[in-house]
């Protein structure tokens, strides 16, 4: 028998109501995260990976006109329990984030201790206790205890960013996600702060949610990579058959669009653009600007019109492969 | 111009822009009677590009490139240090002056954010005929620029993207006007500031490569700025490294890249990850701590703090610049010989 997964996700959709129409930012994405795991979601801007963060934590904004689909974290679903018991059982104690461009969020004329630990007394733990937990985690990120009373001006950039990951694993939780840990950090503070979280991954066996555009820093924590393209999901699989492998037009569009540094090689890019959530391609999302689409004619009529299945391939990686891509059925 | 810069033997005479031990200090006044204090924002640094080549300045933000930048295009005034355009010293020049000899329309600039840098009630016709007023073309050529600029860019056919505004293009497009117009007056030199770290990876390679093919067809000389060593090595031959406003290492690009010299440099490029799975089984070495605050800079080497291997007199004594390796050249106590 296969060990349960630690996170679940089944056809998650979250949809958005805007004037234009009805934005389909995560469309029937499915995947699972197992414990000690750390699994990166890798898209552009406007793929819905960080919206597939806000569902996972339920903090969605109020434009939200659909969620559905089923998210099963330790066995239990969560999506659809209420939110009292989502707030008090599940958020920062199970499953924590750290939000992108938080660090930039912290409230000016509330010491650091003070705002760390709100969440905590709200889920009842006493002040004392909470402060404990507070000191713990900013020892485990590398900062001295006594920055609880310290207030956000006092904290440079990357001190602010090891304040909000103290915040996320101060209550222990199985999950962390993080959206774009490092997007307004300098390239050596960048490097700093992945080192810890690859630290703080070994210490606590944590899985993370590893979401980012930057396939080479992705690379830099994930044992599993998932790829985005407009709301849905199309690739999935270990690092190694990810960058080893890429199976999907998009993945490899995207890896060879890497520059690097260490080795040479010819870079490319994909033409057009993103398209748009409200009214996607039909068929596959990506079959505009897919080479194979334009080189095969027996692609015509199956790509731009029917939506491709997931296909499992053969790995190398101890996590399944999956792509949706018509070329490999 | 001095006969040869002695003090810096990396700066080529010959060149089209040098600057020579250029400091350039914003003014800050704490309090209305207090005394004020001065911002280091470029301090002490000598450069020269020549036509048909590309310099790229890396550093961290609060490094000084940007300021570096804008001086050169003398959109800021030095404080002390000179800058030759073509042989002429520009450094004092007032906008007349600079005017009269052609300057500004032989540099120009092309900005982070498409998305700001562009006005938004201009189309994009009027972004790209606006230049060539100031500079007086007659309107018959005016159009066949504003064609070509475009062709260019590969905003292709132009007549599509003419009449439209910049709301109705995309980042990686509007960047393209951007580029069309920082070319459209057939400049000499161009500073592109991050001109792709807005941008989509996959976007940025196109607009990379635009780039590339601009400035090698028109042999301009290129100041590429950015904070990210690997989009600058697809088109760059030399590599300025910034710390704290001051000179770190300069020299080819491929050369330093592959073998960096000064501490600051070795952490910067050891900090910056390729797609590699492996990556997650090991720890990154790169220098703990942040870049300091540039109205109280260190003394002595302005990196010390932060230096694995630090010693007596990186703390007391600013380091002079030496040429290291045939061509490389270190602001480093590591690499005088004593």
């Amino acid at each position: 028998m296969i060990a349960m997964a630690l996170l679940e996700v089944h056809n998650a959709k979250l949809y958005y109501l805007t004037t234009k129409g009805i934005v389909k930012a995560v469309d029937d994405v499915s995947f699972e995260l197992n414990e000690g795991e750390t699994l990166a979601i890798v898209g552009e801007s406007g793929s819905g990976k960080s919206t597939l963060a806000k569902l996972l934590v339920r903090v969605w904004e109020r434009n939200v006109t659909l969620v559905d689909g089923e998210v099963i974290l330790d066995g239990k679903e969560v999506l659809h329990i209420s939110e009292e018991e989502f707030r008090r059982e599940i958020r920062w104690k199970k499953i924590a984030m750290v939000p992108q461009a938080s660090m930039n969020a912290l409230n000016p004329v509330i010491k650091i201790g003070d705002q760390m630990i709100e969440p905590l007394l709200l889920q009842g733990t006493g002040r004392d206790e909470a402060l404990k937990m507070a000191m713990d985690a900013l020892e485990a990120v590398g900062l001295p205890r006594d920055i609880v009373n310290r207030y956000p001006h006092q904290l440079s950039g990357g001190m602010k960013q090891r304040v909000i990951i103290a915040m996320s694993i101060m209550a222990h939780p199985k999950i962390v996600i993080l959206d774009e840990p490092t997007s307004a950090l300098d390239v050596i503070t960048q490097a700093n702060i992945m080192n810890l979280l690859k630290k703080l991954k070994w210490e606590f066996k944590l899985s993370y949610i590893f979401i980012t555009h930057d396939l080479a820093l992705a690379s830099e924590l994930a044992d599993s990579v998932a790829i985005m393209y407009a709301g849905k999901l199309v690739e999935i699989g270990g690092a190694e058959d990810i960058y080893g492998n890429p199976s999907h037009p998009y993945t490899q569009g995207l890896i060879s669009s890497v520059p690097t540094l260490r080795v040479d090689k010819t870079l490319s890019f994909i033409p057009g653009e993103v398209p748009s959530l409200i009214n996607p391609p039909p068929g596959c999302r990506f079959h505009p600007r897919c080479p194979f689409y334009k080189d095969r004619d027996y692609l015509r009529g199956l790509c731009d019109a029917k939506e491709p299945p997931m296909i499992e391939l053969k790995g190398n990686a101890s996590r399944r492969h999956l792509v949706a891509c018509w070329l490999y059925k | 111009m001095p006969e040869t810069f002695e003090d810096a033997p990396w700066v080529r005479k010959d060149s089209l822009v040098i600057a020579h031990r250029l400091r350039t200090y914003y003014t800050i006044k704490p309090g209305l009677l207090a005394k004020p204090r001065f911002v280091k924002a470029v301090d002490d640094i000598s450069l020269s590009i020549d036509r048909g080549i590309t310099l790229a300045v890396v550093g961290e933000s609060g490094s000084g490139k940007t300021t570096l930048g804008r001086t050169l295009i003398r959109l800021l005034k030095p404080i002390s240090g000179e800058i030759y355009f073509d042989g002429k010293d520009i450094t004092r020049m007032d906008e007349d002056e600079l005017k009269s000899i052609g300057f500004r329309r032989r540099v120009s600039m092309v900005f982070q954010d498409p998305y700001s840098s562009l006005n938004p009630f201009h189309s994009i016709h009027f972004i790209l005929e606006e230049p060539l007023m100031i500079h007086g073309i007659p309107r018959e050529e005016r159009e066949e620029r504003i064609y070509e600029a475009l062709e260019e860019v590969k905003l292709t056919p132009p007549e599509d993207f003419i009449n439209k505004y910049p709301h109705m293009l995309s980042g990686g497009q509007r960047q393209r006007v951007a580029i069309a117009r920082a070319i459209i007056t057939n400049p000499d030199f161009i500073v592109a500031d991050e001109p792709v770290s807005m941008l989509d990876a996959s976007i940025r390679v196109e607009i990379l490569t635009i780039l590339k093919d601009i400035q090698q067809r028109h042999r301009m000389a290129f100041m590429y700025i950015t904070h990210d060593i690997s989009t600058a090595k697809y088109f760059s031959d030399y590599i300025l490294i910034m710390y704290a406003g001051q000179f770190a290492e300069y020299g080819p690009f491929r050369d330093v890249v592959k073998n960096p010299l000064h501490p600051y440099a070795q952490s910067l490029i050891e900090a910056i990850p390729d797609p590699d799975p492996n990556n997650r089984l090991r720890e990154r070495k790169v220098a703990p701590g942040e870049p300091p605050n540039l109205v109280n800079p260190p003394s002595g080497c302005r990196f010390h703090p932060r230096c694995p291997y630090a010693m007596d007199i990186c703390k007391r004594q600013e380091p002079p610049v030496v040429e290291a390796r045939p061509g490389v050249f270190v602001k480093c106590w590591l690499y005088v010989k004593r």
